[in-house]
């Protein structure tokens, strides 16, 4: 998928100003200005299973510094926390864990699927009597980031295409109820 | 005492054990009765004192299983290992060396919950990962699990 970065971050709408040169009124929709202000500052819960969350880690981290994107501070809590990459393999034990940290998190919410145990139980896929093969069995997930683990440019093309897909979305609209698994 | 020393040292201390070498260690084969006596011997003696139970483990080799114990003295710096073969596979027990080394409590709950072996005068024996009523023991070569997707 081409991404489209061209506007990221700039407000969607056209601001007018008096003679003074101050900006007194602006035209814009309302879906239009929530979805700018949600994508570009969503907040990620520190959750991290195995080796994808030390690539999470580093994401994080001064190098690649993702707060350039608006993923400023990862919380502790999922009360404040807006978005879950789930870094790392799930096992049937932590699968209770991760649907109850999810469950407590506020609307709206978003799910990034990160690395292949995440997406389909990976190398854990055959032969294993412990591992989910993918979270989507647990909870809805918005973006899946192939890779074993994947760089942290993945992830945060992966994070990027999350902001597209809100800003593309309806703000105060909940079309469809998130459907979430059944174990 | 060196690789060879040590060797040359238990095959004339204990007669009654097979004395072998591989790439790590010394190893010593050892019969299922003979173990807890062995294992405290090995400890105490002051020539050898193996004060750490650094790992123990269990391999299936289909039909009998074999539990590792690796051993070290933080004195002598020297290693060994300790290899008991289990016969009855449906009836997997040995003793316990929790008496001797208390590493091995959590050791043996884990080689009780994945490979199913029962050590006798564990004081606290039960399944460490597995949820209580999970049936059969997961690191069997023979282990079947209609969720498993064997490939």
């Amino acid at each position: 998928m081409e991404l489209d970065n061209t506007d990221n971050g700039r407000f969607p709408g056209e601001i007018y100003s008096d003679d003074a040169g101050n900006a007194n009124f602006m035209v814009t929709s309302v879906d239009k200005l929530a979805n700018w202000a949600r994508s570009n500052s969503l907040w990620p819960l520190t959750f991290g299973t195995s080796c994808c969350a030390i690539e999470m880690m580093s994401t994080a981290s001064a190098k690649y510094d993702w707060s350039r994107f608006g993923f400023e501070v990862a919380r502790a809590t999922p009360r404040q926390a807006d978005l879950i990459i789930v870094a790392g393999t799930i096992c049937n034990k932590m699968a209770p864990v991760l649907k109850r940290l999810y469950d407590q998190m506020p609307e709206p919410k978003y799910v990034i699927a990160m690395g292949a145990c995440s997406i389909s139980g990976g190398p854990f896929h055959y032969n294993s009597y412990s591992v989910v093969r993918g979270v989507d069995k647990l909870i809805p997930v918005d973006v899946y980031i192939p890779g074993c683990p994947p760089r942290p440019e993945a992830l945060l093309q992966g994070m990027i295409t999350l902001q597209e897909k809100i800003k593309k979305s309806r703000a105060y609209v909940i079309d469809t109820k998130k459907e979430t698994g059944n174990e | 005492m060196n690789k060879q020393e040590l060797k040359e040292y238990l095959a004339k201390t204990f007669p009654t054990t097979t004395i072998e070498e591989n790439t790590d260690f010394v190893v010593m084969r050892i019969n299922k009765d003979e173990l807890l006596a062995i294992a405290s011997q090995l400890k105490q003696n002051k020539e050898t004192l193996f004060d750490f139970l650094f790992c123990q483990t269990a391999v299936d080799y289909q039909p009998e299983l074999e539990v590792v114990y690796m051993l070290r003295s933080t004195t002598f710096q020297h290693e060994v290992e300790l290899k008991v073969t289990l016969t009855e596979r449906d009836n997997a027990n040995v003793d316990s060396v929790t008496s001797v080394w208390k590493a091995a409590e959590f050791f043996e709950c884990e080689i009780f919950d994945l490979f199913g072996i029962k050590f006798n005068g564990h004081a606290t024996l039960r399944r460490l990962f597995m949820p209580e009523d999970w049936p059969g023991f997961p690191l069997r070569k023979d282990y079947q699990d209609e969720n498993v997707i064997t490939r």
